[in-house]
């Protein structure tokens, strides 16, 4: 079975979407390095289904989906807010949650 | 079995049909070229739009000719098995989700007129939106609408279909909001795309209940899945289907065809939908977008015919359906003054012509219509592009900026005029072979009210057109056709060309106006010729010989003993030859083997009811002519104004102007009704639930924490917390800076953390 390249691929996608929430200062940006982190989670609840040969992981993987739609919709919503509020959406300069 | 094989001849095949499947893929490829290199190349992607369209156009030109050759190595009445092809798609729960092609005779004509029609739009756009500042991304979404439209065509499986339509609402969102920096336009877009989506809840619904309906009798007997078009077909034929669910799938489906056709009561976005650039009207609303939900009924057709009892007496929701669209679009063609939305109505009321005959059991002239219809649609709208590039300066206003443009303007005159009198359904003009043969088998049909439905549409076809090309040209020039230039934001009326095409108008100011340009006219010549000369591929008034559509796009409804599995390369069944003209098919379940098309009559063409319709059609042309001339140039005091004097013809006329209301019904009346009341009682919920909630709790807890601060907190706590309040301030001294109030920063040490605990989850578990 050819699970490992799936996990493989996944690790990767996950590792480019950390990078993208940690390093990118747009928030559209963040937003969709978020997407990226949640298929690899897709991926991987896949190709575990394939392995052991049941729908539940594609299930899961279609619940995350829809999930994720639900979370990209607030969260562009979020940011066009912001954006109308204070003309950027750059998340450096939101830091009110400052301890 | 075998005595009745031998009397079969083999189905010859070949390569263009074995890959079909490249013509819907070649163009996707395009379409990801252009987003990915389309910048950087000289004519910035549009030479890769227009090659992987002409490559499409070519493998689909591969595809008829070997598709004829296939039907002409075939017995008469023997039934010609479409070339299947499958892939396995993907797996779950042990259902195989299949994908693949299954190329007929419908598949075949529609992937000519689809990738014809794009070619020459492509190469019209590469001149009428020269210049723009996302050309780019025009040409990368033209390339994509057209991939999703010709993958939904040859789908074999109600899956891919779905895709194809899909893609096809995503990117005319696209198109049509091209130019979205002005609101109107991307409210269009917007419009079309939720218009069309509230039919499309009908597909999902519809394949959904065929999948579970069918998906048992399929398997069983062809091996196939509930998804697979031929699988569903045979089963809607084999008397097998409950009425009550497949009546319902079928009404489903409709809706979706409601939605994507422009059918009443769902038109209402095709007229908006003009807000797009030109071409992007003319190949939405001739050979694409709009037709999908026509293909869609004809491809299902079993389904339809089983499901609301096509044939039967009196009628049926298609008929009913197309019949009105036909004389309301009709009627507010008369009232336009902006010669796209002319042209969109009439496209709608054309779109009913082809429900019409399609819900009264006339396939063949039906999708005949479609072919010929796209021709001299397209070329009409290009015909309007090419007026409002060269002549009009980007307005599409008759009244204003258009009239006397024929001696200016000579191609674009002739190609309108011949693609006027095909729409029209002039003899010997293409229109005239499809239009008269719907309406002449609708009454044959026994359908008498809807065939006069149908002739009162003629009329008010030839009328409205003479109206519009009476107003733009001839009588005298108006507005930007004489030569004024008035200011920008006077013409840029609510087309949003204004400030998207200012690299035009450093050329269009000095000249006035003009013919355009061989890459705009060579493809309205193109066209021109065959909205002439296409109806003579299935010309009945000359004999059945004439009739070469007829034999190689009509399913022919012979029983099939037995099918061959599908997979790659095979595809050859063992049909029978038996029973020769009277087929079961359609009135009753074959015995044994089955059934994939129903058997439809043919209207025996008699000159006398040709000659019924054309008189028709000759008086709305000459009828509009004398009135047109009579209101517009003569300014006869008892026409003028009449709308104003006469109570009835005003409110008819404040009727059509309105569009029936249908608008604010929507915008107004129905989403108001849903969302008002939705908001308002989630604001009440908020108010008086979770608040009053809130508040008794709240209480509560008033009281308790009153009792607890005297006796609890200030004795005995308060002299541990100082201490304790003493050490986390330390602490909190130290660990201040890393709550900096960044977000990826506070990303950065969750993810740490997530891994840390990973890693020990690892160690844990080894």
């Amino acid at each position: 079975m050819l699970v490992n390249q799936f996990l493989f691929l996944a690790a990767i996608l996950f590792c480019i979407g950390v990078y993208g929430v940690i390093a990118r200062r747009n928030a559209v940006l963040v937003l969709m390095s978020i997407e990226l982190i949640l298929n690899a989670v897709n991926l991987n609840l896949i190709a575990f289904a394939m392995r052991n040969g049941s729908p539940d992981g594609h299930t899961f993987a279609l619940y995350v989906i829809a999930v994720a739609a639900a979370e990209v919709g607030v969260g562009l919503g979020m940011v066009l807010l912001i954006y109308r509020n204070r003309k950027t959406i750059a998340l450096d300069d939101l830091s009110e949650m400052k301890g | 079995m075998v005595a009745a094989s031998e009397t079969l001849n083999p189905l010859a095949t070949g390569w263009f049909l074995e890959n079909a499947w490249l013509i819907p893929i070649v163009p996707a490829i395009g379409f990801a070229l252009i987003i990915f290199f389309g910048k950087q190349l000289p004519k910035k992607g549009s030479e890769i739009g227009v090659l992987s369209m002409l490559v499409s156009l070519g493998l689909a030109a591969g595809a008829a000719y070997q598709w004829i050759e296939r039907v002409s190595s075939a017995s008469y009445e023997q039934f010609v098995e479409p070339v299947v092809r499958t892939w396995s798609w993907w797996t779950i729960g042990g259902v195989d989700l299949t994908i693949g092609q299954s190329i007929d005779g419908l598949a075949v004509i529609i992937l000519v007129v689809v990738t014809f029609i794009s070619t020459l739009v492509q190469i019209y756009s590469v001149e009428y939106l020269h210049g723009d500042r996302r050309y780019t991304h025009f040409f990368a979404a033209l390339t994509l609408f057209s991939a999703g439209m010709l993958a939904m065509v040859i789908a074999e499986d109600t899956i891919l279909f779905i895709l194809g339509w899909e893609i096809m609402g995503l990117c005319s969102f696209m198109l049509i909001g091209h130019w979205w920096e002005e609101g109107a336009n991307s409210r269009a877009a917007l419009k079309a795309f939720f218009t069309v989506r509230t039919g499309d809840m009908g597909l999902l619904v519809g394949v959904a209940m065929l999948y579970f309906a069918s998906n048992e009798w399929t398997t069983e007997n062809l091996g196939v899945s509930g998804f697979s078009i031929r699988g569903i077909s045979a089963w809607a034929l084999s008397g097998e289907p409950n009425s009550a669910v497949i009546t319902v799938a079928a009404i489903a489906l409709f809706i979706a065809a409601i939605g994507k056709s422009g059918q009443f009561p769902l038109h209402t976005w095709l007229p908006d939908a003009m807000a797009g650039p030109t071409p992007v009207s003319s190949l939405l609303h001739s050979s694409t977008m709009v037709v999908a939900g026509v293909f869609l009924v004809a491809r299902l057709y079993p389904v339809f015919y089983t499901g609301l009892d096509i044939l039967g007496p009196g009628g049926n929701f298609i008929t009913v359906i197309g019949g009105i669209t036909i004389v309301i679009a009709a009627a507010l063609a008369f009232v336009q003054s902006d010669i796209k939305k002319v042209l969109a109505y009439s496209t709608v009321s054309q779109l009913g012509y082809m429900m019409l005959g399609l819900g009264a059991g006339a396939w063949l002239p039906a999708v005949f219509h479609i072919f010929t219809h796209a021709f001299f649609k397209a070329c009409l709208f290009l015909g309007a592009g090419s007026i409002s590039h060269s002549a009009s300066h980007h307005s599409f206003d008759m009244k204003k900026d258009m009239g006397g443009l024929r001696k200016v303007m000579p191609i674009t005159f002739t190609t309108w005029i011949i693609s006027t009198l095909a729409l029209a359904g002039v003899f010997p003009f293409s229109g005239f072979f499809s239009k008269d043969e719907i309406i002449d088998n609708v009454g044959n049909n026994g359908y008498t009210i809807f065939m006069i439905v149908g002739l009162i549409g003629a009329f008010m076809t030839a009328a409205y057109m003479t109206r519009a090309t009476y107003l733009t040209f001839f009588g005298e020039a108006r507005g930007a056709s004489a030569g004024e230039h008035d200011d920008h934001g006077d013409h840029a009326t609510d087309h949003g060309h204004g400030d998207a095409h200012s690299a035009h108008d450093g050329h269009g100011e000095s000249r006035g106006p003009r013919e355009s340009g061989p890459l705009i006219t060579i493809p309205l010549i193109l066209l021109a010729v065959l909205a002439f000369g296409s109806g003579f591929l299935n010309a009945t008034p000359f004999g059945s010989s004439w009739e070469r559509i007829k034999v190689w796009v009509e399913p022919r409804p012979a029983v099939v003993m037995e099918v061959a599995p599908s997979g790659p390369g095979e595809s050859i069944g063992l049909p029978a030859a038996e029973g020769h003209s009277d087929t079961p098919c359609g009135k009753e379940a074959p015995a044994e083997g089955y059934c994939f098309a129903p058997k439809l009559e043919h209207a025996k063409f008699k000159w006398s009811k040709a000659f019924l319709s054309l008189g028709i059609v000759f008086a709305g042309i000459v009828i509009s002519w004398l009135l047109s001339v009579a209101l517009y140039t003569r300014r006869s005091k008892a026409l003028v104004g009449l709308t104003e004097r006469n109570k009835l013809l005003g409110a008819g006329y404040r009727l059509l102007v309105n569009k029936y209301y249908l608008d604010a019904l929507y915008e107004q009346v129905i989403v108001k009704s849903i969302v008002g009341p939705i908001a308002r009682a989630a604001y009440w919920f908020n108010q008086n639930v979770l608040d009053g909630i809130l508040h008794a709790v709240a209480r509560v807890n008033r009281a308790v924490s009153g009792w607890l601060y005297r006796n609890v907190d200030q004795r005995v706590v308060d002299g541990t917390v100082n201490n304790s309040g003493r050490a986390t301030k330390g602490l909190g001294g130290v660990l201040q800076p890393i709550q900096s109030g960044k977000v990826s920063q506070y990303g950065a040490l969750l993810f740490a953390a997530a891994a840390v605990a990973a890693l020990v989850l690892v160690i844990i578990n080894t």
